[in-house]
């Protein structure tokens, strides 16, 4: 069995000293496939993401993450990035007097040893490539990170970086809300670029027309900290015409897989 | 050898003596002078005397000495208690100093290293920490000055400045700031000793920065810093005084008084980073007199220390004078950087601005203190205030203490003060990017201070951030 894979085992957590939030969530997302996400708002998507990245704020009491085979819970956020793994925020924050160009520069290095930082023309050569794929204008380089962005030019910019840093696995966190349909198409495009054998996506969003764009593989369900059912491009279709309630009831009644 | 120093066979009775004569008196090259210890007259009139000057300065320094003990230390402000006169050698002959009284293995460790992990090559090292000859730049001076000659632009270390050209430097000297303005100015006035002395004539507009480090070694730069710059009708000048490695120096007291006069139409710039070892006070006063439709800008950032107390002042008096202070500190644990800013509106139409940040870590503090006053008839004044503070951690701390005096009804003053801590969420995001911890905290004080850092030379901002970084290791939680 290919250990290439993204892999949540029984993932339980909470807010330090808090309520669980993740009751258990189990998840598996093979390298080659874009699995979708979906929930009702408060069903936990975005704590997933965040533990799986390594937010501190957060303490896991049980269960495993782990990356190719290899559990990550012990490591630090950057090293979890540095093995492989992205998080695009659905809220990313701005980070004033920092040029997207500059934060990107040191972001690539860091996957790199010390003696083998990037030529300053290979990197401009790879951020102007992926500008050009989202559609930017150039300036939008030097711009500092996030400060003043529109929320559609966040998200474009975690696309951005995603284009830049090349991941093994992402994990974009609705960042189709608030874009608007050319947007929508350009971001999809840059995700579907990212596509191949070495990559693995889970796209957590709410609607059905992103996954016009970037096919899922995949659609998993969760509802209140775990991982309630699991399906095929379609379950998203049905998603958006019965709601949230039509899916709990299937599979409560045994008509859906849980 | 610091213990015995080598005695003048006269020094005693040199005292009192008739001042023509003391005048002419060659002393050797080789000659090493250290005052006794404390601030008196005695010690002043041996300053005057192997410095070789005029009575009339001789007289001023008398007064200022005078003044000081009238005055007696301010009472606000940081915590100067461990600052104790009495201990403290107030003058000791500049050339000898170094080499004489320390060698490379006085140098704390800590400062050593520091120079090693900035990458300054060993003779550097050896100059920045005052113990080895002049950094080899005098080629480079020497071409510059030629050009600068040419155009009459004096660049002196001010001991010479006052015996070359007495007559400007009579004109103006402690015309900016009289010893009557502040204690630790009146101190300054009475034992001063290096800085530099610039005059820049009409219209000239010196395109490479003027740098303190052309003329003068860290230690002359010194304890009792006096530095003159005049600046004539419409010309231009930038006065870098840069040393952004830790400034070693044994002496644990330094007060510099800066005197700038930017005539009508001119445009100065004044810019200094300071990274003083951790023993030092550093009290100082810098002020410059602005006229009609000049502008003035200060640039001032302050590192290490034990306690700095500094606030950069521009008096603007002519209308259309437009003032600026650009400032930063780092107060590491257990500094306290008292920073600011004074700006004074005298005349109409005259504007201001003041940007300042500071970063507090550990046990340290700083502090803004800032004065905007508009004077009656002022009128249209219009001044700009943001001062913004980021603390490190849970201990460390900061204070705003901006004094705002308006006699003119329209000027037009904002003041905006910010005080955030070290975000967890952003930190968390540049992880998530591939940066380790400290290299995410780093990153986010280096785009705090960019407003300010990008005013610099190039070359100074590349080390300002390597040596915040340095200030910031160990600040992982
Ligand atoms: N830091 C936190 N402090 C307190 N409660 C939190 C925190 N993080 C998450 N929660 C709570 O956990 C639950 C799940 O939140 P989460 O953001 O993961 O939901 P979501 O599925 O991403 O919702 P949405 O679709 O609205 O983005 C919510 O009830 C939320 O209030
Ligand atoms: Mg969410």
């Amino acid at each position: 069995m290919s250990e290439n894979r993204l892999e949540i085992r029984n993932l339980h957590a909470r807010i330090e000293g808090g309520a669980e939030i993740l009751k258990g969530v189990d998840l598996v997302v093979p390298a080659g496939e874009v699995h979708a996400l979906m929930g009702q708002n408060g069903s936990g998507k975005s704590t997933l993401a965040k533990v799986m990245a390594g937010d501190p704020s957060y303490e896991i009491t049980d269960g495993d993450i782990l990356i190719d085979g290899e559990s990550i819970l012990e490591m630090e956020p950057d090293e979890r990035a540095r093995a492989g793994l992205y998080l695009a925020f659905q809220y990313p924050v701005e980070v004033p007097g920092v040029s997207i160009a500059n934060f990107l520069r040191l972001a690539l290095n860091a996957r790199r040893e010390d003696d083998d930082e990037i030529g300053v023309m290979e990197f401009y050569e790879k951020l102007q490539r992926a500008v050009k794929e989202l559609n930017w204008d150039e300036s939008i380089i030097e711009r500092n990170l996030h400060e003043g962005f529109s929320g559609g030019e966040k998200k474009r910019s975690e696309i951005l970086q995603l284009l830049v840093l090349e991941p093994k696995y992402a994990i974009l966190d609705e960042t189709d809300s608030g874009l608007d349909v050319d947007a929508l198409k350009v971001v999809s495009q840059g995700v579907n670029a990212a596509r191949g054998a070495n990559f693995g996506a889970l796209v957590i969003t709410h609607y059905q027309r992103l996954l016009n764009y970037i096919v899922p593989d995949k659609v998993h369900v969760m509802s209140d900290g775990r991982i309630i059912t699991t399906g095929e491009k379609e379950l998203a279709m049905q998603l958006d015409d019965k709601g949230y309630d039509w899916i709990k009831s299937e599979v409560a009644s045994g008509a859906a897989p849980a | 050898m610091a213990d015995a120093p080598l005695q003048h066979p006269d020094a005693d009775k040199l005292t009192g003596m008739e001042h023509e004569k003391q005048y002419d008196f060659q002393l050797p090259e080789k000659y090493f002078y250290k005052s006794e210890k404390g601030l008196n007259a005695r010690v002043i009139e041996k300053i005057s005397y192997f410095k070789g000057e005029p009575q009339w300065m001789l007289d001023f320094r008398l007064k200022a000495l005078d003044i000081a003990i009238k005055k007696g230390a301010p009472k606000w402000g940081p915590d100067l208690s461990g600052l104790d006169f009495d201990d403290i050698y107030f003058y000791i002959r500049p050339q000898e100093k170094q080499g004489t009284t320390k060698s490379w293995d006085d140098i704390p460790e800590e400062v050593r290293n520091t120079y090693q992990r900035l990458g300054i090559p060993e003779a550097e090292q050896k100059v920045l920490a005052g113990v080895g000859a002049q950094y080899e730049s005098e080629m480079v001076y020497h071409n510059l000055k030629e050009e600068w000659e040419k155009q009459g632009v004096i660049f002196l270390d001010t001991d010479t400045g006052l015996k070359e050209h007495p007559e400007i430097f009579k004109e103006y000297f402690a015309t900016v700031v009289p010893p009557e303005d502040n204690y630790y100015a009146a101190v300054n006035s009475a034992v001063w000793s290096g800085g530099s002395f610039v005059y820049v004539p009409a219209g000239v507009e010196v395109d490479v920065p003027l740098q303190a480090y052309f003329l003068l070694n860290a230690q002359q730069i010194g304890q009792f810093e006096r530095t003159l710059i005049i600046v004539e009708p419409g010309a231009k000048a930038h006065y870098i005084e840069g040393c952004t490695a830790p400034t070693y120096d044994s002496d644990s007291f330094h007060s510099g008084v800066i005197e700038i006069i930017a005539k009508e139409n001119s445009n100065v710039r004044y810019s200094t980073i300071q990274n003083w070892s951790h023993n030092v006070y550093n009290l100082v006063t810098q002020r410059a007199m602005v006229y009609d439709n000049a502008s003035m800008g200060w640039l001032d950032g302050n590192l290490g220390s034990k306690v700095t107390m500094k606030y950069p002042s521009c008096y603007l008096v002519g209308p259309g004078a437009h003032g600026e202070v650009l400032s930063i500190a780092f107060a590491g644990d257990g500094q306290h950087q008292d920073a600011g800013a004074k700006v004074i509106h005298a005349a109409p139409n005259t504007t201001s601005s003041v940007v300042s940040k500071s970063i507090s870590k550990g046990e340290g503090t700083s502090s803004y203190r800032g004065l905007v006053q508009i004077h009656e008839g002022a009128t249209n004044a219009k001044s700009n205030v943001e001062c913004d503070a980021l603390l490190l951690d849970e201990t460390s701390k900061t204070n705003t203490y901006p004094y705002i005096e308006i006699n003119e009804k329209s000027a037009h003053v904002g003041h905006e003060a910010t005080v955030s801590k070290l975000n967890e969420e952003q930190i968390f995001y540049l992880q998530s990017r591939g940066l380790a911890e400290d290299e995410a905290m780093a990153l986010i004080v280096r785009g705090f201070l960019e407003p300010v850092a990008k005013e610099l030379p190039l070359e100074y901002a590349v080390e300002l951030n390597r040596l915040i970084e340095l200030e910031m290791e160990g600040s992982v939680g």
